[in-house]
């Protein structure tokens, strides 16, 4: 008779986890209590272990799958037991929750209950709880634990913790983060204001900015491009394109082109600040900043350096329809490593972009104006120019190595054309 | 500074007092030739004659109701009665004449009593010998009830007791007769009655408790801050009234509070002490107030493993304060 295993519950507020790898195969025999799986949750990473002594029957759940708690991932034949009738049993019991920082096991059933005189404390000094860890039962942050706190002065902002950014990164975008604290603005002088309430977006996106605004030292820089041979030859076959694909080729694709392979050229721009290390991305997922006329998302294009003009074209257009159709999924916006944000397409010459953390740099395509310019033989021509703005975080990058990261991209951009350069 | 047994702290209080102000007798039962059954008053009868120290016969009734006419009259009583069990039959006396006769009589009469009586279990007494009767009297306006734990606190709180003018309930741990021993001065000295002490600075918990618990909690204490963890620890001594203001100021110290009484949990010393926590420490609270209590049954039991089972301890009180300091 085969038992089921179930998704167990891995924290108070967690509904859902994902399997990130299965430890088991069907056959396997396994003991009670080993792991048969690593599970992570928006909240911990933890392993299953097997509440059985027996073998695994069937893996319900396939890896990455993500599975309601409660659900079954898979079943097993008990050993001994093989009589008795099929018992659901869940291991939310016998669960072992790791957090994901240390891979101790840690109990935070109690880290959201405050007590009076924490929640005081936190309120007279405009201490986020969420940012500190609590030495109490259960995760419980202590009044003592917000003494210290208010005693040291330095009040937490955000916690960066190296295993953690590298697990979380994934899940990192502006639509799921957490809460702002809200610091309580009065009404002007007059009281004529009127009060709009935040959205969950609206909030995400000033957490997001805060955070990274605050815990990255931005260090900003611009070159400008001469892209008359690009704009030419876009022009040229633009029409063409539409036609066969069905999409508007604008210059975005192009940009991201330049800025892909010059992140393969300079993989150092492609990492981000883990406190005690660098971590340098492997793959290479551009952040593409899309705005509508309230919010700003920052969906993701997969694996950029393996996609053709065409193909960048076609995941461009879908992203930015899929955000303003509303459809935008959380898978759309994980994994980004570098962003480019197209300020130009709404008139900007010069933006001094903030990093979408915890990436380590952002690039800004300005519009592309008419300037007359000086060549050489100092003559004077009338010429298609485009400023790129970057911000990079000065823990993990320095200005040296960005400008030859943007050199890179200047000299992809102006020798794009029709010899170089294939759509498809 | 010589150190003393706590029941020799109330012997030369009273001797004190006595050797001080001629209106000051004792009476009471076997207070005078034996010198009372915990030998409390050893020696007096010697020193200051049957005229000063009076055996009476077995009836708390009279012993408290001679006192009270006594006092009145201008004396200075010091009522003993054997056990605090015993102070049954004179509540009448204690609540409907000691405790009134200054608002009655609109501040023309006075009634300087004081009433020793010895309280508290875990001596093998049982039933009618381990009581503590203090809740019985703390809500009658009136009244003071003096709870000393220490030998120093006992002397000076005996001779405030003594010389105040108005009835003072003092209870006496009968097991920490002998068993507590402290420094006491040799000289006269008196402390304020109505005010608690800080016997132990710390700001992880407040332990809050009165008479033998006293010690517990300080034993607790110690191996507690072996594992990292510092107990405040107030000591009430007067239980009626309480010291508001002491009590405040330590619970707010740490915002965890634990509680300790011997007596009965329900509608005990401690629960008066923790309404008053509830109603001005709320936003300084970091944990439920937690009481240590004996359990609500009539009486303590005489099987050594029941009354073991009964009576608070150092270890009960050490689980208790560990359990708060880890919340």
């Amino acid at each position: 008779m085969a038992t089921k295993i179930t998704m167990p519950q891995l924290g108070e507020s967690v509904t859902e986890g994902t399997i990130t790898k299965w430890l088991v195969k069907p056959g396997d025999k396994v003991n009670k209590y080993d792991p048969i799986a690593e599970v992570m949750t928006d909240k911990v990473n933890a392993e299953v272990p097997s509440s059985y002594t027996g073998s695994i029957k069937e893996l319900v759940a396939e890896e990455d799958q993500t599975i309601a708690v409660g659900e079954v991932i898979c079943t097993m034949t008990v050993e001994g037991d093989e009589e008795s009738s099929a018992v659901e049993q869940d291991t939310s019991e016998t669960v072992s929750v790791q957090d994901s920082a240390q891979q101790t096991g840690e109990d935070e059933s109690n880290k959201r209950r405050y007590s009076p005189a924490v929640l005081r404390l936190s309120q007279e000094h405009g201490i986020d709880l969420e940012q500190v860890n609590g030495s109490g039962k259960g995760g419980r942050i202590t009044r003592k634990d917000l003494q210290a706190i208010i005693d040291s002065g330095e009040f937490p902002v955000t916690t960066v913790d190296a295993k953690k950014e590298k697990e979380n990164s994934d899940s990192r975008s502006a639509k799921e983060t957490r809460p702002v604290s809200s610091s309580l603005v009065s009404g002007t002088a007059s009281g004529r204001v009127e009060e709009i309430p935040v959205s969950g977006v609206r909030k995400a996106i000033a957490n997001n900015m805060v955070k990274s605004k605050h815990e990255a030292p931005h260090a900003w820089m611009m070159i400008e491009v001469d892209v008359t041979d690009l704009v030419r030859y876009r022009n040229k076959v633009k029409d063409e394109f539409q036609r066969k694909e069905e999409i508007k080729l604008t210059f975005l694709p192009f940009f991201v082109k330049a800025a892909v392979d010059a992140l393969k050229q300079f993989p150092e721009v492609n990492s981000m600040w883990a406190g005690d290390k660098i971590l340098r991305n492997k793959d290479v997922n551009i952040s593409l900043a899309v705005a509508t006329e309230k919010e700003l998302f920052v969906p993701v294009i997969k694996h950029a350096d393996e996609k053709t003009i065409k193909g960048l074209a076609r995941e461009i257009n879908d992203l930015a329809s899929k955000v303003r159709n509303n459809s935008l999924k959380q898978e759309d916006m994980q994994g980004g490593t570098f962003t480019v944000n197209n300020t130009g397409s709404f008139g900007s010459i010069m933006s001094q972009p903030i990093i979408n953390h915890p990436q380590a740099a952002i690039l800004s395509v300005e519009s592309i104006v008419k300037r007359p310019v000086i060549m050489e033989h100092d003559a004077i021509a009338v010429r298609h120019m485009v400023n790129l703005c970057m911000s990079l975080d000065h823990r993990v990058l320095d200005g040296l190595i960005c400008g030859k990261f943007l050199g890179h991209i200047k000299t992809s951009l102006e020798n794009m054309n029709e010899k170089t350069i294939s759509i498809y | 500074m010589p150190i003393i047994s706590y029941i020799e702290a109330v012997t030369r209080a009273i001797r004190e007092e006595m050797e001080r102000d001629e209106n000051v007798f004792v009476l009471g039962e076997d207070v005078g030739k034996r010198g009372g059954v915990f030998r409390a008053t050893n020696g007096l009868y010697e020193q200051f004659g049957e005229e000063r120290v009076i055996d009476t016969p077995l009836a708390e009734s009279a012993i408290a109701g001679v006192g009270i006419g006594a006092a009145m009259y201008g004396l200075r009583p010091i009522a003993e009665m054997q056990f605090a069990d015993f102070i049954m039959p004179a509540v009448n006396q204690i609540i409907s004449e000691a405790a009134k006769i200054r608002y009655r009589s609109n501040n023309d009469w006075q009634c300087p009593i004081t009433i020793r009586a010895p309280y508290g279990g875990g001596v093998h007494g049982a039933l009618y010998h381990s009581q503590s009767v203090e809740a019985i009297f703390a809500n009658v306006p009136g009244l003071k009830i003096v709870m000393p734990s220490t030998p120093y606190d006992v002397k000076g709180l005996l001779k405030a007791a003594i010389r105040s003018n108005d009835p003072v309930l003092f209870f006496e741990h009968k097991r920490a007769y002998r068993l507590i021993k402290g420094e006491v001065p040799d000289e006269d000295y008196t402390l304020p009655i109505g005010k608690a002490d800080v016997k132990r600075e710390g700001d992880d918990i407040t332990v809050i408790t009165y008479g033998l618990c006293v010690h517990f909690a300080m034993q607790a204490a110690e191996n507690l801050a072996k594992q990292g963890y510092q107990a405040h620890i107030l000591d009430l001594r007067t239980v009626y009234p309480l010291d508001k203001e002491a009590i405040i100021e330590a619970a707010r110290k740490t915002g965890k509070v634990l509680l300790v009484t011997e007596d009965n949990k329900e509608g005990s010393i401690i629960s008066e002490v923790s309404a008053i926590i509830a109603e001005h420490c709320m936003f300084d609270l970091d944990a439920p107030i937690k009481r240590l209590a004996g359990p609500d049954v009539p009486a303590m039991p005489y099987a050594p493993t029941m009354e073991k089972y009964f009576m608070v301890n150092p270890d009960k009180v050490e689980a208790a304060m560990k359990e708060l300091a880890e919340f």
